[in-house]
């Protein structure tokens, strides 16, 4: 059983165990200096862990990886839009923009938990479908809602025909607002390193949020639920509802992430910044060694660490190797693909394994007592 | 009987009265009676089909019940007329009830199954906003709880290991815990609950019940071994066919004439061509040593046979047993072990081409699931597997074969009018047709094999009496015309003992004993409750339910 044991393990961490050594050959190859990965690792982390912690809730619900958290960052983007035609700024505009967000992201969250519970069994492909679908909804909404049906004045908002919004918005006002709250600064390889504590203080709190609401009588039928829906069912547990505020849930957190994701950047493309939010989000969480079924707090911080340090030194290694840093680029998008499918073909084999090793011992198990009953 | 003085007993805690329930025309409970006093353990009793999980689920308002049309009868409850629209009406007024299959969820721990939806919190301001499942489980009231159903139980197990690690003795009495703890339960119902269990986790069990039953606990106990219903329970109800046959306490009477009970059938049904041939001087066709076959529900522990050549053998023995699974393991459907030769070679296991090559074929009693396929047309689904296995049906050519259509026609054609399959033609599409006419093609597909020996599980399940003659028939007519040595599989009974030369009682995965078709049927009804027969032994089947049978 010792045997088997390592194994599993193995199989488990296969994903981070591969991610830290490209992580540690990219470093290498890109000649980056030390002080600057340490603050690339700092901001990134601030920047994207929140929209990774939004993954784990529907994880626990069985619910698979929720590809529909882009509906959440679209209620932030949209609600940061207002905010920014209305002209608050600073920390008080992002905490408007955030209590916005709520109504706006429970709404498309029950929409969307809806659609999952007609389609239990196949979330994953069905959410993901479901973005598309929500992204045509937002373009046609700030494409032409906006400025026209829903007011929005400000001239650097608004497309010069007098409706719809900007491809590119600043954020210049928001900016940093909550990085900046808090902000350590020390002094590491003899550079200066900044330190968002602000942010990672909000992350950390939601962090413990997760850990007591695994505790919570709702998380305990959320766990329920993902290991048989006919038992909970039996039970008593409301599944459907259940379900429905795993994903309600998992698309407020999705808001606001993407908003503390935005105040970092700096700008809001408009009509893409949303697009990756949950590919990469997710991709981040299995490179940390989560699996579809089962999401950690540590998952999530190993993998925003892993991945995202291959995602900013994968261009410069790109370039140190071949002289063309699209190809680093290029690496990087088809590394984040890649390790999703990944993840999804072991999880497969992964079921397939255990119920083979379940089997085997059943038998031996058999074998064992008719040799004990002949003897 | 004796019952009646039961329900105007004082202590009389549920009774049921005149209960009566059909399901579209088939009527499958008729006018049943019975009641369950404080502390009483009464024995529900009776065949697959008597109708047992029926009268259960009209006590336990279970929605298939009420989806159909509902029920005659009243139910009592402490006196009171009663009548549940939900099982979640009948768990608040106090009936548990423990079913055959766990309901049991793997990843979590005993506790937290034991209290599974009705776990205490730890109350928090958060309430008013968010609901009461905001609230922080209380883990050491829960343990507290659970250890406290456990005890009263009289067992001891770890109640913080996960289930998926635990033997399966434990989880049943998980499932009894959860049952005792939800306070309002006075009675339980327990459906097979030692079925899957050891002798020694049963006798646990039983007394467990005895512990519960001494605390003022009402019990239902349904159970196939009826030496178990002798040792534990008071008084004895049989069910056959839908009716009570017998209300009696258990200590006026004896295993032997319960099992007489349950499948005593009236003489005009049997007795159709029960043919009497000696068979030990034939070859050895079939041979069977040790086989151990990991069916869900039909689970094979041991199994040892001698089938001789051209003979048809039976497979009988109740639901759940594991015959289903002797002819799925032996074709290679499911996981299977142990050593079986035919005709002298030994026969790959877990193999099911090397099956058919080397001449067995199979009719399964799922003929949608793997039977038919559905969309194809009725000669395509006959001649399919002999077109794979025996390239027949084809037109060679050089480098490539193409299906001769015409071969097919004429092989379905001859089928079709040879057993009487009812349809358009031989192109019409294999689901089109009613069950009893799949389940024609699906011999057809198998004679088509020519086959030495043939399996068939079920092979009257859900079709009309006209089709069954027809298909029992048909099985007759190829083992005499052709030779085909036949393993039929069947929960019936009647219908086995009318075909078989030789039938093997099934119970609890292995082979309880071997009869004669011909053997008197209560010796069929002690090897299916567990017990044994005594080859020499034989006690007539007489008309008036022997009660003088009792040892």
């Amino acid at each position: 059983m010792g045997g088997h044991k390592l194994e599993t393990f193995l199989l488990n961490s296969i994903i981070p165990i591969i991610f830290l050594g490209l992580s540690a050959g990219a470093i290498y190859l890109s000649g980056y200096s030390a002080a600057y990965v340490v603050q690339e690792v700092f901001t990134r982390l601030g920047r994207n862990l929140f929209l990774v912690l939004a993954l784990i809730i529907p994880i626990m619900a069985g619910m698979g990886l929720n590809f529909g958290m882009v509906l959440g960052a679209m209620a932030g983007q949209i609600a940061l839009i207002m905010v920014v035609d209305w002209a608050v700024i600073g920390l008080p505009g992002l905490l408007l923009a955030s209590i916005m967000s709520v109504p706006l992201a429970i709404v498309f969250g029950i929409l969307a938990g809806m659609v999952l519970n007609r389609a239990k069994g196949s979330e994953m492909v069905t959410s993901f479908i479901l973005g598309f679908f929500a992204k045509g909804v937002y373009d046609l909404t700030v494409l032409f809602g906006m400025g026209s049906i829903i007011p929005v004045d400000n001239p650097e908002l608004v497309l010069s025909r007098g409706f719809g919004i900007r491809n590119a918005v600043s954020l210049i006002d928001t900016r940093g607002a909550l990085d900046q709250m808090i902000m350590l600064n020390i002094e590491m390889f003899g550079q200066p390193i900044q330190i968002p504590l602000g942010t990672y203080l909000v992350i950390a709190l939601f962090g413990l949020l997760i850990v007591w609401f695994r505790r919570t009588k709702l998380g305990q039928d959320m766990r329920a639920v993902s290991q048989s829906m006919p038992v909970a069912q039996a039970a008593g547990i409301n599944v459907d509802r259940t379900r429905l505020l795993a994903i309600v849930i998992s698309t407020v957190l999705g808001a606001f992430g993407q908003l503390i994701y935005l105040q970092n950047m700096g700008t809001l493309s408009t009509y893409n910044s949303h697009d990756q939010a949950a590919m990469y989000a997710i991709a981040a969480l299995l490179v940390g060694g989560a699996s579809v079924t089962r999401a950690t707090l540590v998952n999530a911080v190993v993998g925003v660490l892993l991945f995202h340090i291959l995602f900013f030194s994968a261009p410069m290694a790109g370039k140190a190797m071949l002289g063309k840093a699209e190809i680093g680029e290029y690496f990087r998008v088809f590394i984040a693909y890649g390790v999703i499918a990944a993840a999804l073909v072991l999880h497969a084999w992964r079921r397939r394994r255990s119920e083979s090793i379940a089997l085997k011992a059943a038998a031996q198990n058999l074998a064992a007592r008719q040799a004990g009953e002949s003897a | 009987m004796t019952g009646d003085d039961m329900t105007d007993d004082p202590g009389g805690l549920f009774r049921c009265e005149g209960i009566s329930k059909a399901f579209g025309d088939t009527r499958v409970l008729t006018d049943v009676s019975f009641s369950v006093g404080r502390g009483e353990v009464v024995a529900l009793v009776g065949e697959n089909g008597a109708g047992k999980s029926t009268l259960m689920n009209i006590c336990f308002g279970m929605p298939s019940i009420i989806e159909t049309g509902g029920y005659s009868g009243q139910l009592y409850l402490d006196g009171q007329p009663v009548r549940f629209g939900s099982p979640k009406e009948a768990l608040e007024a106090g009936i548990g009830m423990v079913h055959q299959e766990f309901s049991l969820i793997p990843g979590f721990t005993g506790t937290e199954n034991i209290l599974l939806n009705r776990e205490p919190v730890n109350r928090s301001l958060l309430e008013s906003v968010f609901g009461g499942r905001i609230n922080a489980l209380d883990r050491p009231r829960m343990e507290e709880r659970a250890g406290t159903a456990l005890s009263k139980l009289g067992v001891t197990l770890d109640q913080q290991t996960h289930v998926s690690q635990m033997p399966v003795g434990n989880k049943q009495f998980l499932e009894i815990a959860r049952e005792i703890d939800r306070s309002r339960t006075r009675l339980l119902v327990l459906d097979e609950p030692t079925a899957v269990l050891a002798e020694s986790e049963a006798s646990i069990l039983l007394e467990a019940i005895r512990k519960l039953a001494a605390d003022g606990l009402g019990i239902i106990f349904i159970s196939h071994r009826l030496r178990e219903v002798m040792e534990l329970c008071h008084k004895v109800v049989v069910l056959r066919d839908g009716h009570k046959v017998a209300e009696m306490p258990t200590r006026e009477t004896s295993v032997r004439q319960i099992a007489a009970f349950m499948v005593h059938r009236d003489k005009e049904e049997a007795e159709e061509q029960r043919v009497a041939k000696d068979f030990s001087a034939a070859p050895t066709a079939l041979s069977v040593r040790h086989l151990w076959v990991d069916m869900p529900g039909e689970r094979v522990d041991d199994v040892n046979l001698e089938i001789r050549e051209n003979e048809i053998f039976g497979l009988a023995g109740l639901a759940g047993q594991g015959k289903l699974g002797i002819p799925a393991g032996i074709m290679g459907l499911k996981p299977a072990g142990g050593e079986v030769d035919f005709y002298g070679q030994k026969l790959p296991l877990n193999d099911p081409r090397a099956c058919l090559a080397a001449g067995l074929a199979f009719v399964s009693e799922d003929r949608r699931g793997v039977g038919l396929l559905l969309a194809e047309s009725i000669q395509m689904n006959i001649g399919f597997t002999a077109m794979q296995l025996q390239k027949q049906f084809l037109k060679n050519y050089f480098l490539f074969a193409t299906v001769d259509e015409a071969a097919l026609e004429k092989n379905a054609l001859k089928y079709i009018d040879e057993l009487a399959i009812k349809c358009s033609g031989p192109l019409q599409k294999a689901g089109h047709l009613s069950g009893g006419n799949q389940q024609k093609v699906c011999l057809a597909k198998a004679f088509t094999l020519a086959p030495r020996l043939m399996f068939v599980s079920e092979p009257t399940r859900g079709i009309d009496v006209g089709a069954k003659a027809l298909v029992l028939n048909a099985l007759r007519r190829y083992n005499q015309e052709l030779g085909t040595t036949v393993v039929v599989t069947s929960s019936e009974l009647e219908e086995l003992r009318s075909v078989c030369h030789r039938i093997a009682v099934i119970n609890e995965g292995r082979v309880a004993g071997i009869l004669p078709a011909s053997a008197p049927l209560e010796h069929f009804g002690l090897l299916m409750s567990g017990e044994e027969v005594e080859p020499e032994a034989s006690a007539p089947c007489g008309e008036a339910v022997p009660a003088e049978v009792g040892a």
